[in-house]
């Protein structure tokens, strides 16, 4: 099935930058109207019927969350949008902030209303500096046009938002580590119970969402949540975006809708990743950013029962993490043969190392430790129990930790040592075929029969 | 670096824009993106006279910002080239030859990566992530992305890099002085 553009229908149409040209293409019309003819209560009620699952990685029921809210505490309410996209493999909200920055307006402007936000902030990436830049031309733009600010669009309600940029900390994606950037502290998440909806940013009330959540509110209010309910395949709902890279032909940003795309027709269509780049067979696949589970080509298409796998939240994770993986945030990231998966893990444990916050002693020491030990197997200087260390210092991570960063360290870990665990064994007992950094391209590592 | 660092009166009303994003009492919100202004405007790292003078503009203590420069990535603690290459070094960059990029630059400029080069123009800083794994091998130097880089874009950026420098000397100056003074300044 080809791409269901919903979210991504204007993306590549330059109008949709301005709000001039965002109005020509119908944009603002519908908030208008929501603001004035509905209730938050009913908006809320819309997104919990729809089923629409958080769009940053962790799949939980956007309404639910919602519902959480303290509505007896009489401090003010924040909505944050989570644009602190640094998942590696992920590229979505990037797309959207980038093309689509009145659509994440439309969707701050009804998610506040519901919500009661006053004044709410989207969060971005300090990467993203540019991307700030537009967001907050665009911001410029709706609030002289009366769209933010007193009384928008004449509904007699107030409604302040502003960006705030992050400096270059993958686990300020996490809502509290987020938080407290946003306080203007370190990046250290806090301690939950409470959870942000009770006591989040200043101490009040907050929901913290992903842009890509937040981007599909105005649609499902404007179709109904019944109606959204209907795309996808229960309970994975609405369309979802994947963004797909590494050794594929069409690297890119895809709308699907959930549950109605083979994984194989993902990884092969030319409405897709278009096949391999190189002309060389496809290894693994990472389907949801780097933290979800690696999977072996035969894994990701087909589930251990042999049923070909779709692209949804359900069917990516059965067989659990044995033989499953996971939807995450969408950051899709394939690997044709020439890859060495003890290289790629090393990378990944590295990244994981560099981005702990230092915080809960199993992951500050247990990223390290795992680091090191994958560069002496990568240089042709580990040992044999050295794998089976890896896997015991990833179980002493996951669960252990205050926020799921030491999870998004251990998973790779262990996935990848599953699955491949015949490639860390070749690279003990024969070092020397494996010294030149590239050493799968000329010879891959055969998997035994 | 004059030994007091002031704003510039357009950095000065960047900061009141910025302060005025937050809550009455919640300037502290604003320390991240006053960082950024303060790292942009003030010879593109923090010293600890920079990061005292955000402190007296936000009205919290020295160590608030010094926790806080510490902990994000982006921010430079010593002084830096007029331009920073950071070249992402992560996961699908990586399939995509990140290391052949990275190597290229350090042969190149003949530096490894984390210097800078003698005339302060380049410093070299491989990073993680930075979420344009779609268009890698990507290259960031300021604001702008450079993506799908082969060696030859990167010659022609550090080209291109070259001749901005040359036709904008007074910042560049400035960068150089910066450099100079990393010695003496014995910041980290």
């Amino acid at each position: 099935m080809a791409q269901r553009k919903m979210l991504l229908e204007y993306a590549d149409n330059p109008e949709a930058r301005s709000l001039e040209g965002w109005k020509r293409l119908g944009g603002y019309a519908q908030v208008e109207s929501i603001l004035k003819t509905r209730t938050p209560d009913s908006i809320m009620e819309e997104v919990k019927s729809s089923g629409l699952r958080g769009r940053g990685g962790a799949g939980f029921p956007c309404g639910l969350k919602w519902s959480f809210l303290d509505r007896k505490s009489d401090k003010p309410r924040y909505l944050v949008c989570n644009g602190d996209e640094s998942e590696p493999g992920t590229f979505k909200d990037r797309h959207i902030m980038e093309r689509l920055p009145h659509q994440l307006i439309e969707g701050m402007i009804v998610s506040s209303f519901a919500i009661g936000s006053k004044h709410s902030y989207i969060y971005v990436r300090g990467e993203y500096m540019y991307i700030l830049r537009i967001l907050e031309k665009a911001i410029d733009e709706a609030y002289a046009a009366g769209y933010l600010g007193k009384n928008i669009f004449g509904s007699g309600w107030d409604f302040d938002l502003s960006v705030h940029p992050g400096a270059g900390a993958y686990i300020c994606g996490e809502e509290t580590a987020l938080l407290e950037g946003l306080e203007g502290r370190r990046g250290n998440p806090r301690i939950k119970p409470p959870f942000p909806a009770v006591s989040g940013l200043y101490g009040c009330p907050t929901i913290v969402n992903n842009v890509e959540t937040i981007a599909a509110v105005p649609y499902i209010i404007a179709m109904g949540g019944d109606a959204y309910a209907g795309i996808g395949v229960k309970p994975s709902t609405g369309t979802k975006l994947i963004s797909a890279s590494g050794h594929i032909r069409k690297p890119g940003v895809y709308e699907i809708e959930l549950g109605k795309v083979s994984c194989e027709e993902f990884l092969h269509s030319e409405d897709y990743c278009g096949g391999p780049s190189n002309g060389r067979p496809f290894k693994a696949v990472i389907a949801g950013g780097s933290s979800v589970p690696v999977l072996p080509l035969d894994l990701f298409v087909k589930t251990a029962a042999g049923v070909p796998r779709m692209m949804s939240y359900e069917s990516l994770a059965e067989g659990g993490f044995v033989s499953g993986t996971s939807l995450g945030s969408g950051g899709l990231f394939v690997m044709d043969d020439s890859t060495c998966m003890v290289r790629n893990l090393w990378n990944l444990a590295r990244f994981y190392r560099h981005e702990s916050c230092g915080q809960c002693s199993p992951c500050r020491e247990g990223t390290a430790w795992m680091e090191k030990l994958l560069e002496r197997l990568e240089a042709g200087e580990g040992k044999l129990t050295d794998i089976d260390l890896l896997v015991e210092i990833s179980k002493k991570i996951e669960g252990n930790t205050i926020c799921p960063l030491g999870d998004a360290a251990a998973w790779p870990v262990a996935s990848h040592i599953r699955h491949f665990r015949h490639e860390f064994e070749h690279h003990v007992r024969f070092p020397e075929k494996i010294r030149d950094p590239k050493h799968n391209v000329a010879a891959p590592i055969p998997r035994p029969s | 670096m004059p030994d007091t660092p002031a704003f510039s009166p357009a950095a000065l009303g960047e900061l009141g824009r910025i302060v005025s994003h937050y809550p009455e009492g919640k300037q502290k919100s604003a320390l991240i993106p006053v960082l950024h202004l303060a790292q942009a405007e003030l010879g593109g790292w923090l010293s600890v006279p920079v990061m005292d003078y955000v402190a007296s503009l936000l009205s919290i203590t020295p160590i608030e910002v010094y926790e806080v420069a510490s902990f994000y990535t982006m921010f430079n603690k010593e002084p830096v080239g007029r331009f920073k290459i950071e070249t992402c070094r992560t996961g699908p960059c990586a399939l995509n030859g990140a290391e052949d990029i990275i190597g290229h630059l350090e042969a190149t400029l003949g530096i490894r990566d984390g210097g800078t080069t003698p005339d302060g123009m380049f410093t070299l800083q491989s990073t993680e992530c930075l979420g344009a794994c779609g268009q890698g091998p990507v290259i960031m130097v300021g604001e702008t992305y450079h993506e799908l880089m082969t060696a030859a874009k990167v010659d022609a950026l550090l080209e291109e890099l070259r001749r901005q420098a040359a036709t904008m000397p007074s910042a560049a100056s400035t960068a150089t002085a910066a450099a100079t003074t990393a010695a003496t300044a014995g910041v980290k």
